[in-house]
Formats: structure tokens, sequence, C-alpha cells
């Protein structure tokens, strides 16, 4: 299988990505410094999805381009959208009880980073990570 | 919906042992946190020594849930120490942006126990 559809409606969903991440990332053979910041990377994400997003799904895929091997990672919501990117993006900044690191610190930790959002449309984060 | 793991605490002495040997759900730690007040209320102890050597991730939420249990910790006259930090998940922590407050860090469990007796020391009681 090099692809998985994850419901996040639930607590436990938010470990279940981690799981299946870690996996793909296992099969893509990351190091473990990369899997272990592509594993937190969608932590955050999928704790967004469930807290922010009202829940949403995931989708986690194996991806293959020449030699090198990535996991691409896609979290999809249809919960209130973000109105300000920027500010959504800001180190500690936060429009709920978190820390404001969430998407700020998920896009350190990743290669590629994408973030669609329309506010009452819905939000869309995808991260990327490739070995090395 | 499975349930909540509670994860045992031990006494030693007078600080308290968590050895987290699970993946954590957010209110797995939530319960580790009203667990560790009542217990640190309940027995007086001085210390408390979270142990993560089996924890793959530390995320934002997992993180500030630590720096929680320090500071609600403190009001009852405890420190806390966190022990066993994977290199790896210390290298994510730093790129991630997060600071655990005032959580003491140890290498090991032998460690996060000499910290807690030296800060123990500094203010008998």
């Amino acid at each position: 299988m090099t692809r998985e559809d994850i419901p996040i409606v639930a607590d436990e969903d938010v470990v279940r990505v981690r799981q299946v991440v870690r996996s793909y990332a296992q099969r893509a053979k990351l190091s473990l410094v990369d899997q272990t910041k592509l594993v937190t990377a969608t932590s955050e994400l999928a704790r967004n999805t469930l807290t922010y997003g009202g829940g949403g799904s995931a989708v986690v895929e194996l991806l293959g381009e020449g030699r090198r091997q990535g996991v691409r990672a896609s979290f999809r919501d249809d919960g209130p959208g973000i109105p300000d990117i920027t500010l959504a993006l800001t180190d500690g900044w936060t429009s709920g009880q978190g820390m404001g690191l969430g998407l700020s610190g998920a896009r350190r930790l990743v290669d590629e980073f994408d973030l669609d959002t329309a506010v009452g449309r819905g939000t869309t984060v995808t991260v990327t990570k490739w070995s090395r | 919906m499975t349930g909540v793991e509670r994860i045992p605490i031990l006494k030693i002495g007078d600080v308290l042992l968590a050895s987290i040997q699970v993946d954590l759900q957010d209110r797995d730690v939530l319960a580790l946190q009203e667990d560790l007040a009542e217990k640190i209320s309940a027995t007086g102890a001085h210390g408390v020594v979270l142990d993560i050597s089996a924890v793959d991730i530390v995320d934002s939420f997992i993180g500030r849930m630590f720096a929680t249990i320090a500071a609600t910790s403190k009001l009852f006259d405890a420190h806390t120490v966190v022990v066993g930090m994977r290199p790896a998940v210390a290298i994510t922590l730093v790129e991630l942006g997060l600071t655990l407050g005032e959580v003491r860090t140890a290498l090991d469990l032998e460690k996060g126990l000499a910290i807690l007796a030296e800060l123990g020391e500094q203010a008998p009681r």
C-alpha cells in the first residue's frame, strides 16, 4: 500500500496518524531524525484538523522520484478556514489554547509545505519530507 | 473510543516517578497531569521525574503539558525533571521552537535524581 486515508474525528486518530506516518517514513528510508521531524509535524497538523477544523481527514502517501523517496501527508478539514495566513504562520500566535507553534513549527520540520485555506471553505495543509 | 491510559506513578523516597511507555493521546497527558498533582499533594513529594526514554515524539501539546506539570508541581513545592529524552526528539523540539519552561532535563534517571537531591538540599524543609 502506498497511500492511506485516515479520518480524524477523535483524539486517538492523532496517534493513528503518527503511527501511519512513522511506518511510511521508515519505508521511504528517512533517517531517524527526519522520521521524528515528520511525525512531529503531522502530529501538530492532525491536532489542528481536529481542534480548529472540527475534524477532517489525512492522506499519507509514499513518493518515489528518481532515486529519492519521500512521504507526503495532506490534512483536510471543512472548518472555518484561516482568515490571516501570515498571522497563523507566526510563531507564538494562536487562536486557541495552544502555544502557536503548530503551523509555523510544522513548516520548519518538513521540506515542502503548502497551505490552502479560505474563510468558510476549510483548510488543507500538505507537507512533504524527502530522504537524503 | 478507547479509554484513558493511566500512566503509573511510583514513589521512591520523596520523589515521584512517572515512566511514559505508551504513545500518548492528549487525554492521557491531561490525566497524568491531574494524577501527579493529586499524588504530590497526598505524599508531600519534593520532586517529580518524568521518564520519556521510551517516547519517540514530543509535539507542542505534549511539551506544553510537561511545562504545565512542572508549574503545577512548583505550587506544591516540588521540582520536575524530564529524563531520557532521545536525541532525535531533542533535535526536533529545538527546530519546532518549543521551550520547556521551568522543566529541568537530565540525561538519565540517575542524573535526574541527583538534580532533585541537590535542589532539595538548597531549600531544606
